[in-house]
């Protein structure tokens, strides 16, 4: 029987298995940002370690960061505090920093792919859960906690416990206006925000064959929200070309090198897997969360359940994201008003997100009501988005054009809901209190669809916009 | 790493927290990340939702005063789930938490509350059941969570435990603050980076 690809980069990578049983895996990228790093540098200054693996560590600013009034010290001391603290870290420890006001800043997660440091094969550590994302080009990638992020530092290994893994293969041609995050809402929707604990996620199909990178990330972003740690998908062509050329991978002979090596790892044709499901693109629709996890979600067409439609022990959690989301049970989704439209987020906020939401938006109003912003993945996505006119676009309809940073995916900088405001968000996570305000209320949906949100003044079916 | 305290046995009395998917933005809300160390977390532990349940009119389990200087948490399906923020379990461990029994944890939660010292140990849903159960019913009740024989005790009831074998034998040992551990025998380390071909650029 072959192997997977988790197997083969597993084994490649594992150093011992150590005296407790974990698996002590060498980290060939790692991550670091400014929220859950401090500790980490701290403990090393504390005992006297070294960063082992410089030169395989890279730190950006994001999840604090303003997306405007940037000039420093930041008027927010504590952001200013914890900044300050990473260049320090950075300094101290000869590790690279790309900060504010350098061309390569952005969400650590659409930096690491559009400089190509991202790569197949490799094992990545970032202290983020959304850094599922990496696995898009065959890449193992694990979100991490600050003491792992002090063991990567200091070893560039972690401790860490096999997985099993589930094969989701999506099958056939998505329908016009259904994307990327559709089909990983759709699959959340079916295995269950817990379906994934104790295993990868390896996407595949040719729906997911003929997916861009872009629309790869998308869907491995969201691999935890489903319970799995890890996400990926086999590299093939797509991920190639995608390589080829970029700042800080592998170029001439070394790329034909890399290629061959990387096409090597993928899933062996006649690879064991310990779970495998089907999805049928055909039968998706844009999706919508209604609730305070994003395996609570329905088809923009449906209505939401009400407690006594679902199974005794899902009841209780039902009337509870309900209750917080003021939503009547069995309501249609569609005409859900919103305050707030917020396209940005590690999941969706590369060009391609920001060119479908533009075609929503073009020769359209934001309604009266909402207040809407841009916030692009990088500096990068962003100067690329300005070379095509789609800021112009955007500011016309009245959004607000910003700096990139992760923003109202969580609220940790000034980016914030108020009060029980509804965000229409083109973010991840649909929590209670997660986008800043302890009772604010998230829809999840895809840049299009946050769009059409956006003009409308409430939720509709962006295929009806788009025709 | 070495010289780690040995986890083996942990008594306390329960506090029972109901739930599915108790997301680690509410055991911890993202606006207190922003500090640069941990000191104090612990004061906002579930915060907003000990406010909302306040608002109620029902303390929040954390705040009821029947479970008050509680320091086993029982919880239900998926605890943890979403950020991987280390905060969260700090959070609860500085809250004095020593153990949390539950159905399920969240991968990364449990990663990270296994390498402070926290040790997560599941049951099935029956027995968790019983176990909030007894605590609700009478309150104060000791907890013993036993991790060298897998077992968990109190008064009028026991359940048996499940925790992966190594993450186990790392508390008992001492082993879980695993820096150490990984600088150990660090020529294997070079020996694996120097095998990888992207670590030297595929030259």
């Amino acid at each position: 029987m072959g192997q997977t690809l988790l197997q083969k980069v597993w084994d490649r990578h594992a150093v011992r298995v150590l005296p407790t049983g974990q698996t002590q895996l060498f980290v060939g990228l790692h991550l670091v940002h400014e929220v859950t790093s401090p500790q980490a540098f701290d403990t090393l200054r504390a005992r006297g370690w070294t960063v082992q693996f410089p030169e395989r560590t890279f730190a950006t600013v994001d999840h604090i960061v303003p997306t405007i009034g940037r000039r420093r010290p930041f008027l927010d001391v504590m952001a200013e505090d914890m900044i300050a603290a990473l260049e320090r870290n950075c300094r101290d420890f000869g590790v690279p920093l790309w900060n504010l006001g350098d061309a390569r800043q952005g969400i650590v997660h659409v930096i690491g792919p559009e400089l190509g440091l991202t790569q197949p094969g490799l094992t990545i550590a970032c202290g983020d859960s959304h850094t599922s994302t990496h696995g898009a080009f065959g890449a193992i990638a694990f979100g991490i906690g600050t003491s792992q992020v002090r063991d990567v530092l200091a070893t560039q290994c972690l401790a860490i416990e096999p997985l099993k893994v589930r094969r989701i293969a999506v099958r056939g041609r998505l329908p016009a206006g259904v994307y990327a995050k559709d089909v990983i809402l759709s699959i959340i929707r079916r295995l269950g925000v817990r379906g994934g604990v104790g295993y990868a996620y390896e996407y595949a199909g040719d729906t997911v064959e003929r997916m861009s990178m872009d629309e790869r990330m998308t869907v491995c972003n969201m691999s935890i929200e489903g319970g799995a740690r890890v996400g990926y998908v086999n590299p093939d062509d797509t991920t190639f070309r995608y390589l080829a050329g970029r700042p800080l991978a592998p170029a001439g002979e070394a790329f034909d090198r890399a290629t061959a090596w990387w096409r090597s790892l993928a899933s062996d044709p006649d690879a064991g897997y310990d779970d495998e499901v089907e999805l049928q693109a055909e039968d998706l629709t844009p999706v919508v969360t209604w609730g305070t996890n994003p395996g609570q979600a329905v088809g923009v067409g449906e209505r939401v359940p009400a407690p006594d439609d679902v199974p005794d022990g899902e009841r209780r959690g039902v009337a509870d994201a309900l209750d917080y989301m003021g939503l009547k049970p069995g309501t249609a989704i569609s005409g859900t008003r919103i305050d707030v439209a917020f396209i940005g987020s590690c999941t969706n906020a590369r060009l391609s997100d920001l060119r479908e939401a533009a075609r929503v938006v073009k020769g359209r109003r934001v309604a009266g009501h909402v207040k809407a912003l841009v916030v692009p993945g990088s500096a990068g996505v962003r100067a690329a988005a300005e070379r095509e006119g789609l800021d112009e676009i955007f500011r016309t309809a009245g959004f607000d054009w910003r700096e990139a940073g992760c923003s109202m995916c969580l609220g940790m900088n000034p980016d914030k809901l108020e009060g029980r405001q509804v965000c229409a968000s083109s973010s991840n996570r649909n929590f209670k209190g997660r986008q800043g305000s302890p009772t604010g209320r998230t829809l999840l949906m895809s840049p299009a669809m946050v769009a059409a949100a956006a003009v409308s003044g409430e939720v509709v079916d962006v295929r009806e916009l788009i025709g | 790493m070495a010289g780690a305290a040995r986890i083996s046995t942990l008594s306390g009395r329960g506090i029972p927290l109901r739930g599915e998917d108790i997301d680690t933005d509410r055991i911890i809300p993202a606006r207190y990340l922003r500090a640069i160390t941990f000191e104090g977390i612990d004061a906002h532990l579930f915060e907003d939702d000990r406010a909302a349940a306040a608002g109620g009119g029902r303390p929040h389990p954390i705040d009821d005063p029947r479970f008050a200087g509680g320091s086993i948490l029982v919880v239900n399906r998926n605890f943890g789930c979403g950020s991987s923020r280390e905060h969260a379990p700090q959070a609860i461990h500085r809250r004095g938490i020593h153990a949390i029994v539950g159905e399920s944890f969240s991968d990364i939660f449990f990663g990270n509350a296994a390498v402070i010292g926290l040790p997560c140990v599941s049951a099935p849903k029956a027995g968790i059941e019983q176990l909030m159960a007894a605590i609700e019913a009478t309150p104060g009740t000791a907890v013993r969570v036993d991790l060298e024989q897998l077992r968990c005790d109190w008064d009028g009831g026991h359940l048996s435990l499940q925790i992966p074998a190594a993450v186990r034998d790392a508390f008992l040992t001492g082993a879980w603050d695993t820096t150490g551990m990984l600088l150990d025998r660090y020529d294997e380390v070079r020996g694996v980076a120097a095998r990888l071909p992207y670590v030297a650029g595929f030259r």
